[in-house]
């Protein structure tokens, strides 16, 4: 079924959760709303489920407006973060709930019940667990449970609010390979809350990416990761190198160090950020090189199928570091030639560098990168 | 000194059947626990019963079945458990208001709870009784209008009960509905329960255990209460009368023994009572723990 949401606000107090959110959920496909906490992507499922209300704007299903309806009514099956089973029940009766709380005219028999109740165990390939009580279950069976349940009503839309963000890496990597086989299967539309870009990209058919309660990209995992649309989901998606500068007629001047780079259609001049992935900076260690930004190295990890150097930047042709970080990505074979160790000065010259206007640019204000800050985290690299 | 050697003991030689525990003074805490309680509880309790043990069998029976005794009994235990199931549903409703919603003073209603704790339960029972009193404020209407007699009646007593017991009720259950995730609430609507189906299936069962400690302290203490009830009963034999009272007016004669006669048919009811809450509220907690 399809969902349309159309300009949803929210506010809590003073503070805008959603601020005019427009999207269209296509029928059979499985969506994740990705972004940092706090970007507004709970708010907007509990707003589709019927959860919470938007302050304005409309939540169609299927075409029909749903914005008066209750949860009961929508007829949506809703996964939360915390499993919230009913731990006074068995994994069997936590199934069979939904369909024990039907209108005695629809509710199926109990030998109805009880097949339903299997097969959905089946599906979720706990069975064996039916008469175990939820605080006898690891994490990720009391999610299959929650999911199990969800999907014991049979119905219109699976919504899911950060289902693996609970549990452990091994366990969170099994359970979303495991969703996705089973949407495969079943192709009920669902959308799922994540701030792990790597869970959004792996598992969806596309992602919606948030912050601050707007919506930056929409597309297949693809588009975004390969042509960012927004400094923030430059930023946001994988781990990036972030310069500060302004365009100038010979490339890219940052701080003190100019960085080789073509003109884009970017006015002389102006004010940019400049994105850089790890695998697109390259060291330069010849001491005559006078291009590039100078950086000091401060770690070599050489495991793995790559390798990373991670460097910190350097003042205006002095010695003394200022806290910029790098990250560079490398084959072991260009390591083992360059033959770094740390404490070595050398400059960093990238091979693509992907330029943002920097609007409302105020010298040496981070506030004017307000944008950037909820995702700092993620970006290594930052030269004034 | 002693303490230390067994516990070198324990190290290089563990007897079999002896358990290194983590939680260590086991021995010292029960021990503790064990004397204190046979001080404080059990040392008076069994005092009753020996007193009581210089009649005879058919002296005993005599003096705990007269009409009077009776009538008391039921009165004081009925009356308690009708009391305690009142509490238990205003209770648990006046919790839920204190949880649940937001409004200007909450806190002010949240420390009126405790009143009947702290207040002196001859005062609670005097201002009872000017209320409910044929020409009080509630009391001229009730009785003058309805002619439902509260004060100097059965009805009385109950009202006294509910009073002094409301607090039970509330603070058991008040730090379960704190602890309650709404997420399992509306996890039950998204399944399609209806409001009374959530409480019904999904609430109900997680408070009960808390609810049962709460009516069997609101009944424990109903069943005790003297101060409040005395002023407002009127203590007409065979009507109003409760069995504290019974005990303190042969105390009043010097009639010791039989007053621990009493006094130890009370007990074995209250004590047979309580224990059937705890069996109840065990096996209530035990369905909702699942394991353990």
């Amino acid at each position: 079924m399809s969902i349309e949401v159309r300009n949803i606000h929210k506010r809590f107090g003073d503070f805008v959760a959603l601020n005019d959110i427009s999207l269209n959920f296509e029928a059979g496909q499985l969506v994740a709303l990705l972004g940092p906490s706090g970007c507004g992507k709970t708010t907007l499922l509990r707003i589709i489920a019927g959860l919470e209300q938007a302050d304005s704007g409309l939540v169609t299903l299927e075409g029909e407006d749903a914005s008066d309806a209750s949860v009961r009514e929508r007829q949506v099956g809703f996964v939360f973060q915390h499993y919230a089973l009913f731990k006074h029940m068995t994994v069997f009766d936590n199934v069979a709930f939904g369909m024990r709380m039907k209108p005695r005219a629809q509710r199926p028999s109990k030998q109805q019940i009880k097949d339903k109740v299997h097969e959905l165990l089946n599906l979720v390939q706990l069975d064996w667990l039916a008469d175990r009580y939820p605080s006898q279950l690891s994490g990720g069976q009391r999610q299959r449970i929650a999911l199990a349940r969800a999907l014991a009503v049979e119905p219109r839309v699976l919504l899911l609010d950060e289902p693996f963000g609970a549990l452990d890496a091994k366990v969170r990597k099994e359970l979303r390979r495991w969703l996705r086989k089973l949407h495969d299967e079943l192709h009920i539309t669902s959308i799922f809350v994540t701030h792990d870009q790597e869970e959004a990209l792996e598992v969806a058919d596309k992602v919606v990416l948030m912050d601050h309660g707007r919506v930056e990209q929409v597309g297949t995992p693809e588009e975004v990761y390969n042509h960012p649309a927004t400094p923030f989901v430059y930023s946001f998606l994988g781990s990036v190198n972030l310069f500060h500068g302004r365009v100038e007629e010979d490339g890219l001047r940052v701080g003190s160090h100019a960085v080789p780079h073509a003109q884009d259609n970017f006015t002389q001049g102006s004010e940019v950020f400049a994105f850089v992935r790890p695998h697109e900076l390259q060291i330069i260690t010849d001491a005559g090189q006078s291009q590039g930004v100078a950086a000091k190295v401060t770690r070599v990890l050489s495991f793995g199928v790559s390798a990373r150097v991670e460097l910190e930047g350097l003042e205006k042709d002095s010695h003394t570091t200022n806290d910029q970080h790098f990250e560079v990505e490398l084959t072991q074979a260009q390591v083992s030639e360059l033959a770094l160790v740390a404490g070595q000065i050398v400059r960093l010259v990238p091979s693509k560098l992907k330029l943002f206007d920097r609007p409302g640019y105020v010298p040496a204000d981070s506030a004017s990168i307000r944008g950037l800050n909820a995702s700092s985290d993620k970006v290594i690299g930052k030269v004034l | 000194m002693a303490l230390s050697q067994s516990f070198d003991l324990n190290i290089r030689k563990r007897k079999p059947g002896r358990h290194h525990s983590v939680l260590p003074g086991f021995n010292l805490a029960l021990g503790y626990t064990l004397v204190y309680l046979s001080l404080i509880v059990l040392v008076p309790i069994a005092a009753v019963f020996i007193r009581t043990a210089e009649l005879s069998f058919a002296e005993f029976w005599e003096i705990v079945t007269a009409p009077r005794v009776v009538a008391s009994y039921k009165l004081s235990f009925g009356a308690s458990l009708i009391a305690a199931a009142i509490n238990a549903v205003f209770g648990l409703m006046l919790a839920w208001v204190l949880v649940r919603y937001s409004f200007p003073g909450k806190r002010i209603v949240d420390a009126l709870v405790d009143l009947p704790f702290a207040l002196p339960t001859a005062v609670a029972g005097i201002a009872l009784t000017a209320l409910y009193a044929r020409n009080g404020w509630i009391g001229q209407y009730v009785e003058g209008v309805l002619g439902i007699k509260i004060a100097f009646a059965p009805a009385g007593v109950l009202v006294a009960l509910v009073f002094i017991g409301l607090p039970f009720v509330v603070r058991t259950v008040q730090p379960i509905l704190e602890d309650l995730e709404t997420e399992l609430e509306e996890a039950a609507a998204s399944l399609g329960a209806r409001r009374w189906q959530t409480f019904r299936y999904v609430l109900l069962p997680i408070l009960l255990p808390a609810l049962l400690t709460g009516f069997a302290l609101a009944f424990a203490r109903a069943v005790g209460e003297y101060g409040s009830v005395i002023f407002i009963a009127g203590n007409i034999p065979l009507v109003s009368e409760i069995t504290p009272l019974i005990i303190i007016t042969k105390l009043e004669q010097y009639d010791y023994v039989g007053a621990t006669a009493v006094a130890v048919v009370m007990l074995v009811f209250s004590f047979v009572l309580l224990l059937l809450i705890n069996f109840l509220q065990a096996w209530s907690s035990r369905s909702i723990g699942g394991s353990r």
